[in-house]
């Protein structure tokens, strides 16, 4: 590969992150500054693929740029229009406007501070003689993990209280979106050409996210981008008007969105029974342990981000009336 | 032979995408724009992938980057109707 090819590449890919940045937080359009967000997501998701980190970027590109520009679409469509500057009184929106300038310094030096903090702490790794420790433990280790992809050996095994902790705050959430009460009525229903669309890219992306969660394993992969892949599919059901959009009601669906967290803590607490450590998985069963784990937490986290998109319950926890009103809309059934 | 062929390839698609994009900026309207995005950008992806595919000469990548191409394209066709669609709904008020 041509080397200074490749530093053009990343020079202009590291421009139009900054440009994309600073765009959609410069516009006043809160729909086009989402739309420049979701684009900024996708040069983030090559911007990690070419820092050889296929994880991330997989992460990046399916809940970065996809599933958040959705979310941030449907709370921007809920959202009433901004009233025209003349019709608020002058004195009002003046305060207005000078609280969001204070609030947007604030939130520009808490960031520059951030970034500043992550530079000094990446430089402090760099100087520090024995910074390639971790990455070798990892390698020395990884026959043990019961996986060969190292991210998934780190993120399910290594330091799995982090992925542990990280469930329960996407339980935490999705708490709070269904404190929100009933989600309001979808859309209506799809016409013909994204109907037929729907047909065949929802298979698709149920066998997408099933493969990810397997291949997680021992290629890039894992729970968080096939439980957002997953997710991705019931937002297109949703869009095309579906009453059904896979997800369950009631109990059931109550029992997968704890189902990440509760498997996980069942495992750490069985194995602290037999004796061994918190989340200590015996390397034998290791693999089995988080394939399990990654299977519970890929169908929590698809329900939490649905849950989030629709933003609230589901509309009918009566399973005799979606099923008639969908007689009604389908005359086939 | 393979890599001038790929390079061709590369080149042509990468010069619909150029057309694509001066034609989103400089067209009228939103229909045309459309049009321009696309009709040129999915021709300019089909001879990217073709390009691509040459360099990597393994059947199991090809078919692949034939199944990246064909997404794109129901996915693009489709938001394509979509959006004209919905444009033509609210230009005439229905």
């Amino acid at each position: 590969m041509n080397s200074a090819g490749l530093i053009v590449f990343d020079a202009l890919l590291l421009l139009s992150i900054v440009g994309l940045a600073w765009a959609s937080l410069a516009t006043t359009d809160v729909r086009r500054s989402i739309i420049l967000f979701m684009a900024l997501g996708l040069v983030l998701a090559v911007a990690w693929g070419r820092l050889l980190a296929p994880d991330v970027a997989l992460a990046e590109a399916a809940i970065g740029a996809g599933l958040s520009g959705a979310l941030l679409l449907a709370a921007a469509h809920g959202q009433p229009s901004p009233l025209p500057p003349e019709s608020t009184n002058a004195p009002r929106n003046h305060g207005a406007a000078g609280m969001g300038m204070v609030l947007r310094w604030a939130i520009t030096l808490l960031c520059a501070a951030l970034a500043g903090t992550l530079v000094w702490a990446l430089l402090h790794a760099f100087s520090n003689p024995q910074h390639d420790m971790l990455p070798r433990a990892i390698s020395a280790n990884l026959a043990a993990s019961g996986v060969s992809n190292p991210v998934t050996a780190v993120l399910l095994n290594f330091r799995a209280y982090d992925t542990l902790l990280e469930l329960a705050v996407l339980l935490t959430a999705v708490l709070g979106t269904f404190a929100l009460g009933q989600a309001t009525p979808g859309y209506r229903p799809a016409g013909l050409v994204f109907d037929g669309l729907v047909r065949w890219l929802v298979p698709v992306l149920i066998l997408t996210a099933g493969y990810l969660l397997w291949a997680g394993a021992h290629a890039p992969g894992g729970a968080f981008q096939a439980g957002a892949t997953l997710a991705a599919a019931g937002v297109v059901l949703r869009l095309a008007g579906r009453t059904r959009i896979g997800l369950p009601v009631g109990f059931m669906l109550r029992m997968i969105m704890a189902a990440g967290v509760g498997v996980f803590l069942l495992v750490g607490l069985t194995l602290l029974l037999l004796g061994r450590p918190f989340l200590g998985y015996p390397p034998a069963w290791a693999g089995s342990l988080i394939l399990m784990i990654e299977t519970a937490a890929m169908f929590s986290i698809a329900a939490t981000l649905l849950l989030a998109f629709l933003g609230g319950q589901p509309e009918s926890t009566d399973v005799n009336a979606v099923a008639n009103r969908q007689r009604e809309e389908d005359p086939r059934c | 032979m393979i890599n001038i062929l790929s390079s061709i390839l590369i080149l042509a698609g990468v010069f619909f995408y150029l057309a694509g994009s001066i034609g989103l900026l400089r067209l009228p309207d939103l229909y045309s724009r459309l049009h321009a995005l696309t009709k040129a950008d999915n021709l300019g992806l089909g001879l990217l992938i073709a390009g691509v595919a040459l360099q990597s000469q393994d059947l199991l990548i090809m078919l692949k980057l034939l199944l990246v191409w064909l997404s794109v394209l129901a996915a693009s066709a489709t938001s394509a109707h979509l959006i004209a669609r919905q444009a033509r709904r609210q230009e005439t008020g229905s």
